[in-house]
């Protein structure tokens, strides 16, 4: 315990953060610990945490993806023509939403290694790409969006089993524990075990971390530098895509929203830096850069019910973020050998 | 050819062929040529200098293996303050704010040694808020100096005045990298901070002086901008960043830093600024737009911006 808090210092810091900020926001909230307010706080955190996610992949291998936000958005542009009719459709629909994103990841990989492009510029070129696909897509937001899913997906587990009458419509004793989980926490909690957990402990994952660490000692130790980067930008856009998926399930639309997508890529990168990933690589995973995301939208919830002026709210998110990173950048005042401090 | 005047020369040459493909096309629908009419072109170069000015500051912390994402928000604020103080000391106002939020960012880069693309965006968010709060969100009332219209209007020799604001900027940058000391260390330290620390080189001071050159240049495109449209608003230099950025690199400056020339960074823009005013000739809609200039930074950059293969 002791060994992996030294080791994950800055995971643990945020998640002491995190908990502390979700136990004093349900004591100062009317409702607080209700299952309604924790279905809608997931409802609003599920795609920055999918896109923070996503940013994490390239961040580990000392890269940077700055078009996670625009493959969202054209993500859940597509979404939202795609998301209806019958259930075949629709699970086709989801298929192809997930297979949009991932082909985009893939090919910023295929620049990126083959093109030999610095991730950088190579992203924030492709991300113009992805705004103007989603923008041929949807001119005006719109969409259609099946009204069943989207509740089922937005809500409790009760509210999926009821719409689709399962389990007695959610009131079959087995499934009576897990009733007041809100669904979109489980997608997220899923993805996360299912995708990242797994890929982490794959050569492929452990070599986006040796990359991130030293590029040069990876390459002579004969790991598969070429394949880990594409991989990385690959699950980039996957994760992506299930941020896009989801915003338009949420919004039952499909919107190409170029500063959308742009704060999305933002706040993806500081979620990242919150949740305790080294922006230099090598240090950090995708489950902690989703409590930074949790943080940063637990701090904008918290001006709801402090009443805090709306005008006031950007300052005070860039105020938090600023002392956030510097706090732990007090370590280079001690350094005995400032040798130590460039790498 | 030498190695690093190859992308000078593919820019430039994509200059012209962005030029030609324009003047083809007004030629074959209306029959004029007006990309190639001088006040055409200095009316885009007038409205280019403001990009052009936030690009040559961008290029001193790029050099350094930096990043100054807080561009927007310095434009806006010292655009804002300029407007709000007025009178003779707008533009020494507003280029004040600029100095205060530079060396805010070098210290958090340099000092704090917080991930410039961090700590800069932090403070792009927290200007920003403060713009937002002290204006309520709505654009000031408060007018542009009669000096400020001067600059960013007023033409000189039949030449804008703006322009000449942008070649003073230029030379004074050109002169700092080529010729002075501070310059060969912005190289040494996007080379290398390491070796550049343990040659002697007081690597603080010079990162601090980056950023504070990139914040100056934005607060000035602010202040011209600001001129140009008779006030300052929200959002206003928003647009400035990506393409400040892009410029920079298609003109041959490495994006980790340590290599770039700036007559390269003047290349950059003009192909950028030129890319634009063709696409809005052929009124262009935005998503095809965007499209096309993504495309164009990628294939240029495969053409020659590729890096060395890593061999250990």
């Amino acid at each position: 315990m002791g060994r992996w808090v030294a080791q994950n210092r800055g995971f643990a810091g945020a998640l002491v953060l995190f908990a502390t900020l979700l136990l004093i926001y349900n004591l100062l909230h009317p409702r607080g610990f209700s299952s309604a307010v924790l279905v809608q706080n997931a409802n609003e955190s599920v795609a920055i945490a999918f896109v923070a996610m996503a940013q994490t992949v390239p961040v580990l291998m000392r890269g940077l993806d700055l078009s996670v936000g625009a493959v969202m958005t054209l993500s859940a542009c597509v979404a939202s023509y795609l998301l209806t009719g019958s259930g075949l459709e629709i699970s086709f629909g989801i298929l192809a939403v997930l297979a949009t994103g991932t082909a985009f990841g893939l090919m910023n990989g295929l620049i990126v290694v083959y093109g030999r492009l610095q991730p950088i510029i190579a992203t924030l070129a492709t991300g113009a790409i992805a705004i103007g696909l989603a923008l041929l897509l949807r001119p005006q937001p719109g969409g259609d969006v099946d009204g069943d899913l989207s509740w089922a997906l937005t809500n409790t587990v009760w509210d999926f089993a009821d719409t689709y009458s399962i389990a007695d419509g959610g009131e079959a004793w087995w499934i009576r524990p897990f009733a007041d989980i809100p669904v979109p926490l489980i997608l997220l909690v899923g993805v996360a075990i299912l995708v990242w957990l797994p890929f982490k402990r794959t050569v492929t994952g452990r070599t986006i971390y040796a990359i991130g660490s030293a590029e040069g000692a990876a390459y002579v130790s004969g790991l598969p530098i070429n394949r880990a980067k594409l991989a990385a930008f690959t699950l980039a856009g996957f994760f992506s895509a299930c941020a896009g998926l989801y915003l338009a399930l949420q919004t039952s639309t499909g919107n190409a929203d170029t500063v959308q997508a742009g704060a999305y890529t933002l706040n993806s990168i500081a979620a990242v830096v919150l949740g305790g990933t080294a922006l230099a690589g090598g240090i950090g995973g995708a489950i902690a850069s989703v409590v930074g995301a949790l943080i940063l939208r637990l701090i904008s919830f918290y001006f709801r019910i402090l009443d805090i002026e709306p005008l006031l709210q950007p300052l005070i998110e860039g105020l938090v973020l600023l002392l956030a990173v510097s706090a732990g950048a007090w370590r280079t005042f001690s350094v005995k050998n400032r040798l130590e401090l460039f790498r | 050819m030498k190695a690093e005047d190859k992308p000078l020369i593919i820019a430039a040459g994509f200059t012209l062929v962005i030029l030609l493909i324009g003047t083809g096309y007004t030629l074959s629908t209306q029959g004029t040529a007006p990309l190639l009419q001088p006040t055409y072109l200095l009316q885009q170069l007038q409205i280019g200098s403001f990009l052009g000015i936030c690009a040559a500051g961008l290029m001193l912390v790029i050099l350094t293996g930096h990043i100054d994402l807080s561009i927007p928000a310095t434009l806006t604020g010292a655009a804002m303050i300029g407007t709000a103080i007025g009178g003779p000391w707008a533009i020494p106002a507003a280029l004040a704010f600029g100095l205060v939020v530079g060396l805010i960012n070098g210290a958090g880069t340099a000092v704090l040694r917080v991930p410039s693309m961090i700590f800069t965006l932090g403070m792009d968010t927290v200007l920003r808020g403060v713009t937002v709060a002290q204006t309520g969100g709505f654009a000031p009332q408060d007018q542009a100096t009669p000096l400020m219209l001067a600059l960013a209007k007023d033409r000189f020799l039949g030449i804008p005045l703006a322009l000449y604001v942008w070649a003073a900027v230029s030379i004074v940058i050109a002169f700092l990298l080529a010729r002075t000391a501070f310059g060969r260390s912005l190289y040494a330290i996007g080379t290398r901070e390491r070796a550049a620390y343990l040659s002697g080189i007081r690597t603080r001071p010079v990162i601090i002086g980056a950023f504070v050159a990139s914040s100056l240049c934005a607060a000035l495109a602010g202040v011209l901008l600001a001129g140009y449209s008779a006030k300052a608003y929200q959002g206003m230099g928003n647009a400035y960043l990506l393409p400040a950025i892009a410029a920079v690199v298609l003109g041959g400056t490495n994006v980790l830093g340590g290599s770039g020339r700036y007559i390269g960074t003047l290349i950059g823009v003009i192909l950028i600024v030129l890319l634009n005013s063709v696409l809005s000739i052929m009124q262009m809609p935005e998503a095809l737009r965007q499209i096309i200039y993504g495309v164009v930074i990628v294939v240029m950059l495969l053409i020659y911006g590729r890096g060395a293969r890593e061999t250990g």
